[in-house]
Order: structure tokens, then C-alpha cells, then sequence
């Protein structure tokens, strides 16, 4: 994927002025904040559970080896293949090489963020294999050839009328004079389409939730039904996945999966929640009879023991992103690559260099919402400030954003701007929220100067930092 | 496995070595882990679904309820059948089925329905209907376990349209961990994996409702790639 991170100012800019973008983000902010809400409400323990979640991926990481390679043996025994992938070079050519071994033509894919990060889908074009995206939110990106703007609702910045649009443009075999009455409409059309290469793919691909050492099993979470049918019906089940997806048992699967749907959907439980391991078995009427694991490192063994170790816990719920008034207001795709939100503010920088994604982290406004709501706790704006000292002691950052302030500052400066993303906040924003009306004169930057701290979640604040910094002779 | 992916597999296990700052882990700490691997405690579990048993019964039948799926009762195997006809019939569905070919279900007198027409087998294309047992279903949420096997094909639950599944009221528990164990002691066998116990069938699908989508904006529609409809016929196998 094409890397637009190092645009980030621009691109928020452009999404602030992109009036489809904007209906269609408005859409999804009070759904998934109220929908995770409720289902939080309803549950006492749920404060419990990511207590146990947080110690349980931190006992993980502590003997991630351990895990890692006891999973293997157990996918092994049951008559799979594990590869070990160093780099997203090395997952695209293992991809590649299982395919062609078996002639394949056509490839379903079921929702994976890690087939986003290798860029798989261009990678299969160019070796003459058709990917088909199966996830109704993937298959209409897939179709306007755009990536991905939300981890777990890949389409979330689109409306009705441009899903019409691609479909009267793409379905050519259909009258073209059709009309789309209803979503169910468009629901009912990309389901007969989709089930004819269901039934024709050689090879299907989908991403993990979790890997369990104790059974050698990947799992799969979904509400559509997609995956299932990716992975049971073709020759071929391809599963991509990184390193820490691990977990021991199932019965800490069930810990996770606790708290993954009412995090992410607001749903107590996700429609389809799938368990694979291993190829068919005799006897077996149905199943892939070949299952290969892609077990992606791609940068993130390097996290271990390192200030960012802590952001492998993260369970790709999207929690952090439907709670951040930046991404609320500017959308996923002005952050530029794969990951958006405050999880891709401190992932990206991670796995692409600081070089390429050193504004990311600038993209908070360090109310601590994200960590508030995530429910493996990971302390995001932490992790955001860790990157802007890097930045600083590399002296990446241009003078403006030198100060802290980076994309934030474009922010600060444009009271309009400030005061739709503190809105999104709903209340997280309190204090701006509540001096609404003096916002124009109290600029966020303003703020600074006048000896104001930003309410940021822990640490040192700002100007100690920078005195600290400038001692040091860094800044 | 290739001799290049080796060299991967080490040097990734070498960097994480590297990063926790110690070597590979002694001998006494592995087994350690192993024993946790067999043992698999149990963590925290919602009180939610420790209930008496008709409440337990009670909290199942909403949450599948809640989550769109629709049940009905039968006093006695025989009468499974005329369920599923009579469900058919009232949603217009054409009356031809596919069944597991679990002996419980494919015993059942579908011959005294004559009029529906009642195939074995795995689900094909064209199949709309399929009629398959359920291993085990849960209170907490309403989610219903289908490990796959020779009698349990998974396309039956995952191809059709609408998916009637017959669950005996004797297998509803309370939380998920329950159903784990269920199959440990059901199905474990000797293995030569890590824990030396197999019992995990190729695909377990915890099903919670019909297919559904949210990705046109943001709005639940039924019946997306999966089932429509989860028809459920709770057979009633349990003394009051
Ligand atoms: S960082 Fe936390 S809230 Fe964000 S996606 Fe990961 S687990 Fe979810």
C-alpha cells in the first residue's frame, strides 16, 4: 500500500472539507460509542476482564517463545504447516508459492488487517492470481480500489449512494437500470455475486483473531459469515497472522472473546466466532485439505522490551479509533497506511520507521480516551509521547512540530475544526467543550503559552519536558 | 519445513529471547507452562449464566431470541419433523431439506412428512434449507457450538439460507468454558502434540444468531453471506 503518512496535515485537511466523508462519518460515531456502551453496562465484570486480559497477553509476551513455538508443533501434529515470516516480503512469497503449487486461479479472502499490511491483493494480481475480498465492507473498497479507512469496518467513510455507484459500475452482467430500493437491495446483489466465487476459488485467505498454543487452532470472528465460507470451502486455507496472536489455552480465547465484540461492535458476542485446525480429516465430507499457517513478524519482535512492547496486547478492536475525536473528525484514511487511530498512531511508526510516520503520533489531542476504553489497556498517549521524544532526539521534526504540537497545533489554530472533533469527543472534551464559546480565543497552542496544560493522562507536561529536553540539549 | 524458514524461526524466537533479556527458558519454567497448557484453568467467567436451571434455560432462549434467532419446542423426537415442515410452511420456503448425517437427526420419521423432500449429506449450491444437530449451547450469550466430523459436514451451517438446527434442552449450559470441557471429555483422544491430548475436531463454529452485516452504513441487515434464518427446535429432554 502506497504510504501517505508523511501527509497527514493535508490529508486531514482534505477530510475536513469532503462533505460525503464527513455524513458518512457521522454515521458511525454515536453508533459504536453508544452500541459499546450498553454492552459494557450489562456486563459487572467487564472492568475484571480486562484486568485479566491486560495479565494475561502480558504473560504471553513474557514467554512469547514459548508460545510461539509449542503452537507451531501443535498445528503441525494436527497435519498443518507453519511459516515462519520474518518480513512482509517473506509472507507475500510464501503466499505466492502455496498458490501456485496448487494452480490456483482465484483467491477469496475473508477481512484481514494483516493482508492489508502486506499488501497481498496487488502482490496476487501481479502473479496472475485473482484475490476476490469476500467481507462486504472489503469487497466494496476492493471494487473502488481504496484501502481500508477503519480496522473493523473497512467502509465506514462511504454512504449508500456510493456503494450504488460501484455496483451498477462492476456488476455489468446485471440490468443496469436495476433499482436499490434498500440496503437489503445491495446486501441481497453482493451475496449472489459473491457466493459464485465462493464456490469457485481455489485458495481462500483469512486473517486471525488468536492462535491457541493448547490446540494449534486459529480463530476467526465475524458477523457476516464470509470467513467461513473462505476457509471451509476451497482446496486451499491460507491463515495470516502475526506473532502475537498467541494465547495458551481456550479457555483464555474465551477471556479475549469476552471482551473483543462488546469493545469493538458493542455486540455481547459476534455472529460467527470459528475455530480451525487443521486440513480435513478422514472421514470429512467438507474442509480445505491443505492448511498453512503465515506467522508474520514484520518488525514486531523488535517491540519486545521495549517501551512499545505493551501495544502488542492490542486486540484490533477499534475501540481506541470510534473514541478518538481526531479520527472521529478527519476519518482513516488521512493517517496514511493500514493502521489508523490512536492504535496506528503508535503500531505504524512501529512497523514503517518514524521517518515515514513520525506525525502519526502528533495526531492526539492526549485526552486519554483511547486508553480509557481499550480493553487491554494499553496506555496509548504514553506510548504517542514515547515517539515525539524519539522524534525530537532524532531531530525529525520540522520546527513547528518540534514544539508538540505537529498535526495537533493544525488543530488548535482552526477553531472550527477543533470544535467538530471536541463534539465527537462527547464530553471527553470537557473542558474545550465547556468553554465552547471562548474556544476562538483560547487556541489549544495559545494554551501552552499562557502556562495552561493540557490535561494529558500522566507524565510530565509539556513544558517540563521541553525544559528537560532543551537542558539536555536535545531540543 | 524449509531450511530458509528455519533459520526465520529461530532468529524470530532469538530477537524475542533478546528483547525479555534471557536465553531459552529453563527447563522447570517450560514444564511449568506445558502443565498450564494441560490443566487449561479456568479465568474469570461471568456470574450471568449461574443461575437455577429454568432461569439458565430461560436466558438462553433470549439471547438467541435477542440475537434473531427464533426457537421452537418439541415434547418428543417425533414430532421434529412436523416442526420443520410446519416452519417451512410458514415462511414460504420450498419444503426440501439437506440433513446431517448425524444418526440422530437422519433417524428422526421424516417419512411420515411426505411432503418434504429430505436429502443427506453435505450442503451443495443449491441447497436452501439444512437441518443439523447442535453439540452444545450456552446461556450467556446464546451462542450454539457445531464441531465439524463425518456426521457434521460445516457447510451445512454455513451455505444454506436458512439453518434449523435441533438442539436437546439437556445440552444448554452456562458459559462457553462448559463446552470446552464437554468436548475434551467427549472427544479427547492420544496425540502427539504439545498437551498429548486431542480432542478439537478440524472447525468448531460457536454460531450466535443469522449472518448480518453493518457495513452500509452502520446498519444491521440480516443475512449476509450465512443463514438469514437460525431456526432452532429445542427438544425438550430434560425432567422439569
Ligand atoms: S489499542 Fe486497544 S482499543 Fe485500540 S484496537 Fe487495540 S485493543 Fe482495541
Amino acid at each position: 500500500m502506497h504510504i501517505t503518512s508523511p501527509a497527514f496535515k493535508q490529508n486531514a485537511r482534505h477530510a475536513l472539507a469532503d462533505a460525503n466523508l464527513q455524513r458518512a462519518l457521522s454515521n458511525a460515531r454515536t453508533g459504536f460509542v453508544e452500541k459499546r456502551a450498553r454492552a459494557v453496562a450489562a456486563l459487572p465484570e467487564f472492568e475484571a476482564l480486562r484486568e485479566e486480559g491486560r495479565d494475561l497477553k502480558n504473560h504471553v509476551l513474557a514467554h512469547l517463545d514459548f508460545y510461539l513455538d509449542t503452537y507451531a508443533k501443535a498445528v503441525e501434529a494436527n497435519g498443518g504447516t507453519v511459516h515462519w515470516c520474518e518480513t512482509a516480503d517473506d509472507a507475500r512469497r510464501a503466499v505466492v508459492e502455496i498458490c501456485r503449487a496448487v494452480g490456483a486461479r482465484t483467491v477469496t479472502k475473508g477481512k484481514s488487517m494483516i493482508g492489508e499490511e502486506l499488501g497481498i491483493n496487488e502482490h496476487l494480481e501481479t502473479a496472475g492470481i485473482a484475490p476476490i475480498e469476500t467481507d462486504l465492507g472489503e469487497y466494496i473498497i476492493q471494487l473502488r480500489k481504496e484501502p481500508p479507512s477503519h480496522i473493523i469496518a473497512p467502509a465506514i467513510h462511504l454512504n449508500r449512494e456510493d456503494w450504488i455507484e460501484a455496483f451498477r459500475e462492476k456488476h455489468t452482467a446485471l440490468p443496469a437500470d436495476r433499482a436499490f430500493a434498500e440496503r437489503k437491495t445491495l446486501i441481497d446483489e453482493a451475496r449472489s455475486v459473491l457466493r459464485s466465487r465462493f464456490l469457485a476459488a481455489d485458495v481462500g485467505i483469512t486473517g486471525a483473531n488468536m492462535l491457541i498454543a493448547e490446540t494449534g487452532s486459529s480463530v476467526i470472528v465475524t458477523n457476516e459469515g464470509n470467513g467461513d465460507l473462505t476457509q471451509t470451502l476451497p482446496k486451499v486455507h491460507i491463515v495470516l497472522a502475526s506473532v502475537e496472536k498467541v494465547v495458551p489455552t481456550l479457555e483464555d480465547a474465551c477471556t479475549i472473546l469476552r471482551l473483543l465484540a462488546r469493545s469493538a461492535t458493542g455486540q455481547d458476542f459476534s455472529t460467527y466466532t470459528t475455530f480451525s485446525t487443521g486440513p480435513r480429516r478422514a472421514g470429512d465430507l467438507d474442509g480445505p485439505g491443505e492448511y498453512h499457517v503465515i506467522l508474520l513478524d514484520n518488525g514486531r519482535t523488535s517491540m519486545i522490551g521495549t517501551e512499545f512492547q505493551e501495544m502488542l496486547r492490542c486486540i484490533r478492536c477499534a475501540a481506541c479509533m470510534n473514541h478518538c475525536p481526531v479520527y472521529g473528525a478527519v476519518g482513516g484514511h488521512a493517517y496514511g497506511w493500514v493502521y489508523p487511530g490512536p492504535m496506528g498512531s503508535v503500531l505504524t511508526p512501529s512497523l514503517i520507521g518514524v521517518d515515514k510516520a513520525g506525525h502519526l503520533p502528533n495526531a492526539s489531542t492526549f485526552c486519554g480516551r483511547c486508553e480509557s476504553v481499550c480493553p487491554m489497556k494499553i496506555p496509548l498517549p504514553k506510548m504517542m509521547r514515547h515517539w515525539r521524544e524519539r522524534e525530537f532526539e532524532r531531530h525529525l521534526s520540522p520546527s513547528a512540530a518540534r514544539f508538540g504540537l505537529g498535526a495537533w497545533a493544525w488543530f488548535a489554530k482552526r477553531p472550527w475544526a477543533y470544535r467538530l472533533a471536541a463534539r465527537l469527543g462527547a464530553g471527553v472534551l470537557g473542558i474545550a467543550g465547556r468553554k465552547r464559546g471562548r474556544l476562538g480565543a483560547l487556541p489549544l497552542a495559545g494554551g501552552w503559552t499562557d502556562g495552561r496544560d493540557m490535561p494529558t493522562p500522566e507524565g510530565e507536561t509539556f513544558q517540563a519536558r521541553y525544559a528537560r529536553l532543551k537542558k539536555q540539549g536535545l531540543v | 519445513m524449509a531450511g530458509a524458514e528455519t533459520d526465520a524461526r529461530s532468529r524470530m524466537l532469538g530477537r524475542i529471547r533478546r528483547g525479555l533479556k534471557r536465553g531459552p527458558l529453563p527447563e522447570s519454567v517450560a514444564s511449568g507452562l506445558t502443565e498450564r497448557l494441560k490443566s487449561h484453568p479456568r479465568n474469570l467467567i461471568p456470574a450471568r449464566s449461574r443461575i437455577p436451571r429454568a432461569e439458565q434455560l430461560a436466558l438462553w432462549k433470549a439471547n438467541i431470541v435477542k440475537e434473531h434467532g427464533t426457537v421452537a419446542e418439541a415434547a418428543s423426537e417425533a414430532e421434529i419433523p412436523g416442526l420443520v415442515a410446519d416452519y417451512l410452511a410458514s415462511q414460504n420456503i420450498p419444503p426440501v431439506v439437506r440433513i446431517a448425517p448425524d444418526p440422530s437427526i437422519a433417524a428422526l420419521p421424516w417419512g411420515e412428512r411426505p411432503l418434504l423432500s429430505v436429502a443427506v449429506g453435505r450442503a451443495e449450491a443449491q441447497d436452501t434449507v439444512s437441518v443439523t444437530p447442535c453439540f452444545a449451547a450456552v446461556a450467556e450469550t446464546g451462542t450454539m457450538f457445531f464441531p465439524s466430523g463425518p456426521h457434521h459436514p460445516t457447510t451445512l451451517n454455513i451455505m444454506p439460507e436458512t439453518q434449523i438446527v435441533v438442539l436437546r434442552q439437556s445440552r444448554i449450559v452456562g458459559a462457553y468454558e462448559e463446552v470446552w470441557d464437554l468436548l475434551r471429555r467427549e472427544q479427547g483422544s492420544v496425540w502427539d502434540g504439545p498437551t498429548g491430548t486431542r480432542f478439537m475436531p478440524r472447525n468448531v463454529m460457536l454460531v450466535t444468531g443469522p449472518s448480518r452485516t453493518a457495513d452500509i452504513e452502520q446498519t444491521i441487515e440480516l443475512g449476509a453471506h450465512g443463514p438469514r434464518r437460525v431456526h432452532v427446535i429445542l427438544l425438550k429432554d430434560e425432567q422439569p
